[in-house]
């Protein structure tokens, strides 16, 4: 064959398998097996390890998807069901379409329509701080937006190989976009106890450490936090923003969980906003790319694929490499770019799709405050775990010290203890966490769940997490009030925390 | 100074397009004539982009009724939507994880379509097996082309990797390529021969890269784009057998299968390959690609294609699959877009007649073209001069022949034929009238 794997392209080659895409598969065999013989399994798999709200079961918003089905087939402007403002941004979205199809190719980075849309919100978010539409560019997801610039500031090998300041944990997205794009993972530590918060020390730790074995040139920041949940404050940001300006490093910031801040006395603030707001001398310099995207709490719309970034003092000559850039994939599907509108302008007061709207919307925050707070409550009811307070997002992100004996099998499997508990709670409850991937202290482990899930969803899955790792710690009593103990609980495998089972 | 000041050099690499520059032209145009500034013509007519639906063709409407029932499933209440367009939304809906177009679906696209699609597949090339583990959904071909060429193209090698790309190609493909790293090597199609490829000039290309760069694949357009060709299956066996001897992977474009007029029918490369026995049929390594934006489909800006590989090494495919999983998912309603392709209604179903009566409005619209002889494909690639002449004067915008690679003292212009019988009309008398005034003003 003429590409044997020594072809391969290195960086590919490279490319870290993600053990996300391990457990999915393993899920969706699990899935598959279950459902032969054409039954509904009694006990499907819950997926909390990714940010996929539909998939768990919550309802998409309704004034979203009225209007792209009117978009799809106009011929339903004639029907009664549909409100007035419905039909009406129908038909405003469908003059800015080339033929009045979402069938026709759009710019490569986007519907100029949907950019000044993009801009108008985040005006009116960051308090009138402008925002031009030429700065925005559309893609299908936040992530392939994040390619392009990563892409174009890789370089070099060896000593001068670009290297990215990343989080600790960081979106298990991350690093495979890193690894594909030649590009060095610099790792800062988050402050666990301090819940998952930036430390400006270790930041700079990061950056001096690096240098001689890379070229670093950004910061990658999530705020708020994937997986982590943490909401940083106006000083943490100016911090950040100061060390970029004296490293003259850029700053690239996934902002896509902007929408769901729920802590008290908690409140997002863009770090567009934050840097206009420290004056000239940085909002003129600073150089600054953000994210957002459909994937985000309120909408949900992982499968519309569509998302974008906010160029700030970028060079124009640049921003229009992103678009050659972007062209290469022709552009974000026309669906997705009308939902980024609707999105960012919903319905006003007076409009009659308003209060449906508001409250789909507020139904949406009140399950994910109220479920992030009582899976805070249960895990950190389980021995060994121990869970940081989200701000913000829609993970929680627990941290759990498991016996040396689980560790011991994970190696002889060549599995992280985390990947194979989550493999083993997967095989055994149907349940499927994210394995965290994080290296903290010795022997603790870290998992991802989506909180952003219906509330008996969570239930189940709390209660299936709860009997699998009662089992595994070799409690079968019932330990704390949130917890009941599942009647003749028993693991598949016989696991024990004092006999190792054969594999 | 800009932090991003030294931008990645193969980035640098990748040339801007002429198409740019007419592009800003004519949104200047059509905001004068929507100040109502006087023009020789009343309309841009916008033929640059295969995209049927900006020339005026109309979406297929089983097509839009089931995507609007998928995306907002109340419509199925009631008899308002024909029962064949209720189930196959229903059965769709199945398909997706929480009942949702909006959530994730597996990296190569939802299982149940996979399969149809390898369904479709297999009949199209008379029972030639297709494995639904070899086929990835993707966000348009060209996005899977671009992830393939990336496992392919070796950046960091003493000697670039080079692309066999026809001449005229596809501009897309040649910017994919550069912005790898990688170095388009350009073959000639022969215009005298209705835009024939002739493998003597395959050997010639791949002798040009001695030296300069160290091939690895041929790409190749079927029908196609932009001079419409359809290569018969005694040029199809010389490709593959020329890939197979020089050892070059071989990336079929196929994505304008749908589009044949005339005499001439479309084989897959799979089907001639597989034809051709062992031991070519087992080893010649093949990506092929279809989408749902061509045909009388035309269905461009829900982005929804697909590759197929065939004898790819496990291992390579496993390192392709990793990239794919990079960008999450495909986007779902761009899969269903192929599920409606492959699996049109059928006879007895109360959509099927609709649906028919409209594909046909399209292909008939073309009856009686010709300019080299247009066999397929969503394009006509004449000679002519000065585009930026034409959407100036006669409102025409065209991709200009520089774009795709033209031979050295030749000019041509690229424009779309997928198009309502008027709009075609129109396009054709602005095309003739503008070329016989330039002829008398510069002769």
């Amino acid at each position: 064959m003429t590409t044997s794997l020594d072809y391969v392209n290195p960086r590919v080659r490279a490319i870290r398998v993600s053990t996300q895409s391990f457990l999915q598969n393993l899920a969706h065999q699990i899935t598959q097996d279950m459902t032969q013989g054409g039954q509904k399994p009694l006990k499907g798999v819950i997926d909390l390890s990714s940010g996929d709200p539909h998939r768990a079961g919550m309802k998409p918003v309704s004034f979203v998807r009225q209007v792209l089905a009117v978009c799809l087939y106009p011929h339903l402007l004639q029907d009664k069901i549909f409100p007035l403002d419905v039909k009406l941004r129908a038909q405003r979205l469908l003059q800015i379409c080339e033929g009045q199809s979402l069938g026709s190719y759009t710019a490569s980075s986007g519907l100029h329509h949907i950019r000044q849309t993009i801009a108008d919100f985040i005006t009116k978010r960051d308090a009138g701080i402008s925002a031009n539409p030429r700065n925005v560019f559309i893609s299908a997801g936040a992530q392939r937006a994040l390619m392009v610039v990563v892409k174009l500031l890789s370089n070099g090998e060896g000593q001068t190989q670009t290297g990215i300041l990343a989080p600790q944990p960081c979106p298990h997205t991350l690093p495979p976009l890193l690894d594909e794009a030649g590009v060095l993972a610099v790792p800062y530590r988050l402050m666990e106890e301090r819940g998952w918060a930036l430390d400006l020390n270790q930041l700079r730790q990061a950056l001096d450490s690096s240098r001689g074995g890379c070229n670093p040139r950004a910061i990658y920041i999530s705020n708020p936090g994937n997986p982590t949940g943490h909401v940083q404050d106006r000083k943490s940001i100016q911090e950040v923003i100061q060390l970029a300006t004296a490293e003259k490093l850029l700053l690239l910031v996934d902002e896509v969980y902007q929408d769901s801040v729920y802590g008290q006395n908690t409140e997002f603030l863009s770090y567009k906003k934050v840097l206009f707001e420290m004056g000239q001398e940085f909002s003129e310099t600073v150089e600054l790319v953000s994210f957002h995207s459909l994937s985000c709490a309120s909408v949900a719309e992982c499968g519309l694929r569509a998302g974008y970034m906010e160029a700030v003092n970028i060079d124009p000559d640049v921003m229009k490499v992103f678009d050659t850039m972007l062209c290469t994939d022709i552009s974000a599907p026309t669906t997705g770019q009308l939902a980024l509108d609707l999105m960012l302008n919903p319905p006003g007061p007076g409009d009659p799709s308003y209060d449906t709207h508001t409250q789909e919307l507020l139904l949406t925050r009140t399950v994910l405050t109220r479920n992030a707070q009582r899976a805070l409550e249960v895990l950190n009811d389980l021995p060994g775990f121990s869970c940081q307070p989200a701000m913000g997002g829609i993970y929680l992100y627990p941290s759990v010290k498991l016996p040396a004996g689980i560790r011991e099998q994970a190696e002889m499997l060549g599995l992280g203890a985390d990947v194979f508990y989550c493999q083993k709670l997967l095989e055994e409850e149907r349940l499927l966490l994210g394995a965290g991937q994080y290296s903290g202290e010795v022997g603790s482990h870290h998992f991802r769940l989506c909180v952003l899930v219906p509330t008996n969803v969570l239930e189940d899955a709390l209660h299936r997490l709860s009997a699998f790792h009662l089992h595994l710690m070799g409690h079968h009593t019932v330990a704390g009030r949130n917890v009941k103990a599942k009647a003749g609980c028993s693991s598949q495998s016989g696991l024990t925390c004092v006999q190792p089972t054969t594999v | 100074m800009s932090v991003l000041q030294e931008i990645s050099s193969n980035v640098k690499n990748m040339k801007t397009l002429e198409y740019s520059l007419l592009a800003r032209w004519t949104k200047q145009i059509k905001e004068d004539l929507r100040q109502g500034v006087k023009k020789p013509f009343k309309e841009v007519i916008d033929v640059s982009w295969g995209d049927p639906h900006r020339g005026g063709v109309k979406p297929l409407t089983f097509v839009r009724q089931v995507l609007a029932a998928c995306l907002y499933p109340q419509l199925m209440n009631g008899e308002k939507l024909p029962v064949d367009v209720r189930q196959r939304a229903q059965k769709l809906l199945d398909g997706c994880a929480g009942w949702s177009v909006g959530s994730y679906s597996a990296t190569g696209g939802l299982p149940e379509i996979v399969q149809r699609v390898s369904e479709f597949i297999s009949r199209r090339d008379g029972g030639v097996p297709s494995n639904p583990e070899n086929i990835f959904l993707c966000c348009g071909s060209q996005w899977a082309l671009t992830r393939i060429l990336n496992v392919l193209v070796n950046a960091e090698a003493p000697y670039p990797t080079g692309v066999l790309t026809p001449a005229p190609c596809y501009s897309t493909t040649t910017l994919s390529i550069e912005g790898l790293g990688g170095v388009v090597v350009p073959y000639y199609l022969s215009e005298e021969r209705g835009w024939e490829l002739q493998v003597e000039e395959l050997h010639r290309a791949l002798e040009s890269c001695k030296g300069a760069c160290h091939p690895i694949a041929l790409y190749v357009i079927n029908p196609g784009n932009p001079a419409g060709q359809v290569q018969s299956r005694k040029s199809m066996q010389e490709v593959i057998r020329f890939a197979s001897e020089k050892r070059l992977f071989l990336l079929a474009d196929e994505v304008y299968q749908g589009c044949i007029y005339g005499e001439k029918e479309f084989v897959s490369y799979k089907r001639v390959l597989s034809e051709m026995g062992p031991p070519l049929s087992d080893t010649v390594e093949l990506a092929s690609f279809h989408s749902a934006s061509k045909g009388f489909m035309g269905e461009c800006g829900l982005r929804g294609g697909y590759v197929e590989l065939v004898n790819l090494d496990p291992a390579v495919k496993k390192h392709i699959y990793t990239l794919f999983c990079a960008d999450s998912s495909p986007p779902v309603l761009g899969q269903i877009a192929l599920d409606l392709m492959t699996n049109p209604p059928q006879p007895g179903d109360p959509s099927y007649l609709l649906y028919y009566q409209k594909a046909c409005e399209v292909i008939n619209s073309l009856q009686g073209f010709s300019c080299q002889a247009v066999e397929g494909g969503a394009f006509a690639f004449p000679r002519i001069h000065l585009p930026a002449k034409l959407v100036s004067l006669s409102g025409v915008l065209a991709s200009p022949g520089s774009d795709y690679g033209q031979e050295e003292g030749t000019f041509h212009i690229r424009f779309c034929i997928l198009l309502p019988h008027d709009v075609l009309g129109e396009l054709l008398r602005r095309l003739s009238d503008f070329h016989t005034q330039f002829m008398k003003d510069f002769s």
